[in-house]
């Protein structure tokens, strides 16, 4: 499987996504506008609150090619952030006192600075996370010795697994990923991650292989605790459980498989104002491989700059970008829908 | 095609008050509070809703619970074993009521 940009895909255009959903809003489904929605909670302009994460995509280059990836990443991407706009983000950093630190791709770990990007981030004082496919552990006798890496940076796991069976994963995320995952997260669990009192954190995110929304977190966390341990021996600290937002190749499933209108539907008609008081956006800074600023992933992936003077990491200033409004469009339903969706799982 | 079953007529559920508020709202009231967390999980009462849909053979139960026992992280296998459960039941419903026959038949039979 290619990604959209490879195989010439129309949505590998971000201007055509937008279209996308900003047309059948207007001409089909006449669902109301995301500004409309929020204002009616009185949260428009959405205001940015004291940033909390400073998350950075390093990269689109991954080694697996999940069916709902917003990132339309890929071994066939060749985008990655360079050593010196891993630099200007350090120095943008160094000038604030946000904590955390969030490594995302594609798989962050084939960025060939990464493990300096993350030494010189400690360096800092500052809390990495990094978004682990778990694959890229056992995809290459070079990448093995990540969970010893990720052990001395105290660095917080945070890996993506569909489902507690290989069926499932597998059709989501590509043929064996799931024998893999088990056998990285062993590895994992091998040097204390995910293991009670050790501090080393691997939490595990779910997302729905299809188009419907995400259950109960805390239900969900259960079942695959019991699951992953009773068959596999595996252990892990919590699960985020995320929603698929209907952007890029997600999009693409949603419209080639006909299950858009209503998946669009279900997002709207699921819209919670306290879901969307807490977006993630409000409290993250997104900076893509390229030094440009964003207020999340998925706006990066739409090229929704921030609304702001300072748009790019070299001209940082937070001051200014807190000054902003978060910038919001039609897929942003999906981050207010029913318990609500972010990074670090439901937000309601 | 038309059908006598429209699969958009789900979404309407929620409208059945308007012929009879009072009763529908006793109604979703109760069906809340049937379906919440209690002594069985709600992941547990989304499968036996699924069962019970094909034993009813609701459509719009089905497409309802086949979205909902997703949702609540049940895998395919899981689900199709609720189907079997109904199957078993409802096929063994049928074959219980042999006795009566096999009762009778001895009963008029030299």
């Amino acid at each position: 499987m290619k990604s959209l940009k490879a195989s010439g895909h129309p949505l590998a255009n971000s201007a055509v996504q937008l279209q996308s959903l900003q047309s059948e809003v207007a001409d089909t489904l006449q669902l109301p506008s995301f500004h409309q929605k929020l204002a009616g909670a009185g949260l428009f302009p959405l205001q940015p609150l004291e940033p909390a994460v400073f998350q950075v995509n390093v990269g689109k280059m991954c080694n697996q090619v999940c069916k709902h990836c917003h990132v339309d990443a890929g071994p066939d991407r060749q985008e990655i952030m360079t050593r010196e706009t891993m630099q200007q983000c350090l120095d943008a950093l160094a000038r604030t006192t946000i904590p955390t630190v969030d490594l995302t791709g594609g798989a962050p770990e084939m960025n060939p600075d990464f493990r300096w990007f993350v030494a010189e981030i400690r360096k800092l004082g500052r809390k990495v996370m990094v978004r682990c496919n778990l694959t890229i552990i056992v995809a290459n006798p070079k990448y093995q010795d990540l969970p010893e890496f990720f052990r001395e940076h105290q660095v917080e796991v945070v890996s993506s697994l569909p489902f507690y069976n290989a069926d499932k994963t597998d059709r989501q995320r590509g043929k064996g990923v799931f024998d893999s995952s088990i056998r990285a997260m062993r590895m994992l669990n091998a040097v204390g991650y995910g293991q009670p009192d050790s501090g080393l954190l691997l939490n595990l995110v779910y997302n729905p292989n299809g188009a419907f929304l995400p259950g109960s977190q805390e239900s969900l966390k259960r079942q695959f605790k019991r699951a992953l341990l009773d068959e596999f021996g595996i252990v892990f600290n919590d699960l985020y459980a995320i929603t698929n937002i209907p952007i890029s190749r997600y999009l693409d499933y949603l419209i080639s498989s006909g299950n858009y209108n209503n998946y669009m539907e279900k997002l709207v008609n699921s819209f919670n104002p306290a879901a969307a008081a807490g977006v993630m956006c409000r409290n993250t800074l997104s900076i893509s491989w390229d030094g440009f600023i964003y207020d999340c992933d998925f706006n990066q992936m739409l090229d929704l700059k921030v609304a702001s003077p300072v748009q790019h990491v070299r001209d940082f200033d937070e001051r200014a970008l807190n000054q902003r409004s978060v910038v919001v469009n039609q897929h942003c339903y999906g981050c207010t829908a029913g318990a609500g969706s972010s990074c670090g799982g439901t937000t309601a | 095609m038309e059908t006598y079953y429209n699969p958009e007529d789900l979404k309407k559920f929620g409208q059945i008050g308007e012929f009879q508020k009072e009763l529908a709202d006793k109604f979703f009231s109760y069906y809340g509070s049937v379906f919440a967390e209690g002594a069985l999980t709600a992941r547990e009462k989304s499968l036996i809703a699924l069962a019970v849909a094909h034993t009813v053979q609701c459509p719009y139960c089905i497409d309802a619970y086949t979205t909902d026992t997703l949702e609540k992280g049940c895998s395919e296998a899981e689900m199709m074993e609720a189907v079997h459960v109904a199957a078993a039941i409802r096929g063994g419903s049928s074959l219980v009521h042999s006795v009566q026959m096999m009762n009778k038949a001895k009963e008029i039979s030299m």
